[in-house]
């Protein structure tokens, strides 16, 4: 069943929107929306330098991005810039030398648009083993060091008070981060991976009663616009990328629905015309 | 003079250097087991700064911090807020560093006065609920070391007497050492072993009745703050109004606590005022 492409892309789809799911919860939670948007964009220096030397474009891209997550974490620590300039100026240093590099490689030729937009239709099955393996890899030391990072995302010095190490899971997240990025870049692109992270969270929200299920709740509706965002694609023949990014953003949309209000404690939502079937099942 | 024996916590000779001056310099410190230990000065004397140094939050730039191995703290924050984006009830936040029994946290909370909150979103609590949600959660971790920071800002005036009254007990009958940081002088002064005084540096330091006679501390805190300590050794010969106006044991009622006192420079109209801090205590911040 694997040597049918649509199947192979849904496949390694839900397997990335499994993982950016619960990652996606955090940076969310802890306002990094922007430091996702870095890691993508020094992914493309990744793909750069893997050509250059002929290595692994994951292997690479993973690479890159654990060393630019790192040289942030030092920046902050000793240079003077504020977090979003430090930010910018890595994404966008990063980013230009991987354009440097490549045009100077002219023996290659490359699709540029394929590692912008990501190409989830020409996933190999190596590409799916790698999401898989990696993804389930992701998982595993997330969950080891959820109550850490999870204290710490609460408030750091409560969570270094009460002796939970939260520096280490800083780092450790970090790297989880570029490791997320490396394995979704092929499936929607530089351009469109902190999409993958932060909408399915995002629309997870306001269903969710604790973070735990927040995460889980994001997985599936990543799942679900990978689903609907492939099969969109296919119907009305639209970039598969894409595709996914606004399957999710309709999913989120529809997460503001006032109807959906959990329950009275949460104040209602400014009342909009479709309220007549919220009212009905209020009693 | 330092007892090392059988602390919890010892700072030596500790100081902070931040940003071209010294935040707090020369603490000695030392918390026991069953002991609380209470930090009283000014804004910005470095009261938060010594206790994030005993919690080991920030390295001692000079001196040294020493603590038992394997010490459990818990630690109450003097700030924490919760952004909108996580989801997070009063029943999760107990759990929030370490996994706590239902039985326990239902406890703590119930001590309190929180317990209807469990289902509650932490964002959706008022200031005084919500620090009453921090002290069940660090008292149902039953820490070896308990750190409070301003426990009772926010709370009302009836509460922060229970809540004190509830730090005693979980003292006495848990043996956590506390080291507690408080504006509220006359309650300070009746709950506590032992006073430091900080100003920059330990000013005074000693039972509450040597700190509250010493110069040292009136220089700090204004000959009205000595007087204090005399009004809480009457205990409970006067009431506080919601008003901010105090009714007395033979049922005057005055603006302040001691009728005869005319020399004060309240800003307080009729309304009801912030309650966090004593009247006293702001008196002598002023």
């Amino acid at each position: 069943m694997l040597d049918d492409f649509f199947t192979r892309a849904i496949i390694a789809g839900v397997g990335v929107a499994l993982v950016a799911g619960p990652m996606g919860c955090f940076i969310v939670w802890r306002r990094l929306a922007y430091f996702g948007d870095t890691l993508s964009h020094a992914a493309l220096l990744g793909v750069a330098l893997a050509f250059l030397f002929e290595v692994n474009i994951t292997l690479a891209v993973f690479g890159v991005s654990a060393c630019v997550s790192i040289a942030l974490l030092l920046l902050q620590k000793h240079a003077t810039l504020s977090s979003d300039a430090l930010l910018g100026l890595l994404a966008h240093s990063a980013l230009a030398i991987g354009l440097v590099v490549l045009a100077f490689m002219t023996w290659i030729r490359m699709d540029l648009m394929g590692f912008l937009f990501g190409d989830i239709l020409a996933v190999s099955k190596t590409d799916i083993a790698i999401i898989w393996l990696g993804g389930a890899l992701v998982l595993g030391i997330l969950a080891a060091i959820w109550r850490p990072l999870f204290a710490a995302t609460v408030n750091h010095e409560l969570a270094q008070a009460e002796g939970m190490n939260p520096e280490r899971a800083n780092v450790i997240f970090m790297l989880l981060m570029a490791a997320v990025i490396a394995m979704s870049m092929k499936i929607v692109g530089v351009l469109l991976i902190t999409a993958m992270l932060i909408i399915p969270a995002a629309a997870a929200r306001r269903f969710a009663p604790g973070p735990e299920q927040m995460a889980l709740l994001a997985a599936i509706i990543g799942a679900v616009s990978v689903g609907g965002g492939l099969f969109g694609s296919l119907e009305w023949d639209t970039p598969a990328g894409p595709s996914i990014v606004v399957a999710a953003v309709t999913l989120f949309v529809l997460s503001l629905m006032p109807a959906w209000s959990r329950r009275a404690s949460t104040p209602p939502a400014p009342q909009a015309p479709v309220s007549k079937i919220e009212k009905g099942s209020r009693s | 003079m330092l007892q090392t024996t059988n602390a919890l916590v010892t700072l030596d000779n500790a100081g902070l250097y931040r940003s071209g001056r010294w935040l707090v310099r020369g603490v000695n410190l030392s918390i026991e087991a069953g002991e609380i230990v209470t930090l009283i000065g000014p804004n910005g004397s470095g009261k938060s700064t010594t206790a994030k140094m005993a919690l080991g939050i920030h390295k001692p730039d000079e001196g040294e911090m020493r603590r038992r191995t394997g010490l459990k703290v818990a630690y109450v924050p003097q700030k924490l807020t919760v952004d909108w984006t996580l989801p997070l009830t009063v029943e999760r936040f107990m759990r929030l560093t370490g996994q706590v029994s239902a039985r326990e946290a239902d406890a703590a909370m119930a001590a309190t006065g929180v317990f209807h909150l469990a289902g509650a979103e932490v964002r959706n609590l008022s200031g005084g609920e919500f620090q009453r949600v921090m002290l069940a959660r660090a008292i149902a971790r039953k820490p070896d070391l308990l750190v409070l920071d301003e426990p009772v800002q926010g709370v009302d005036f009836s509460g922060e007497i229970a809540l004190y009254d509830l730090i005693k007990q979980v003292r006495d009958e848990m043996r956590f050492g506390i080291l507690l940081i408080s504006h509220d002088l006359h309650v300070v002064m009746a709950a506590t072993d032992r006073v430091i005084c900080l100003n920059g540096h330990v000013c005074c330091s000693g039972t509450p009745t040597t700190v509250a006679s010493s110069p040292e501390y009136k220089a700090l805190f204004g000959g009205r703050a000595a007087s204090t300590l005399a009004v809480y050794e009457h205990h409970h010969d006067h009431t506080h109004l919601p008003d901010g106006r105090v009714e007395h044991e033979d049922g005057s009622i005055t603006d302040h606590c001691h009728p005869g006192d005319g020399h004060h420079h309240h800003h307080h109209s009729d309304q009801a005022r912030p309650h966090s801090e004593s009247d006293t205590g702001r008196n002598s911040d002023a």
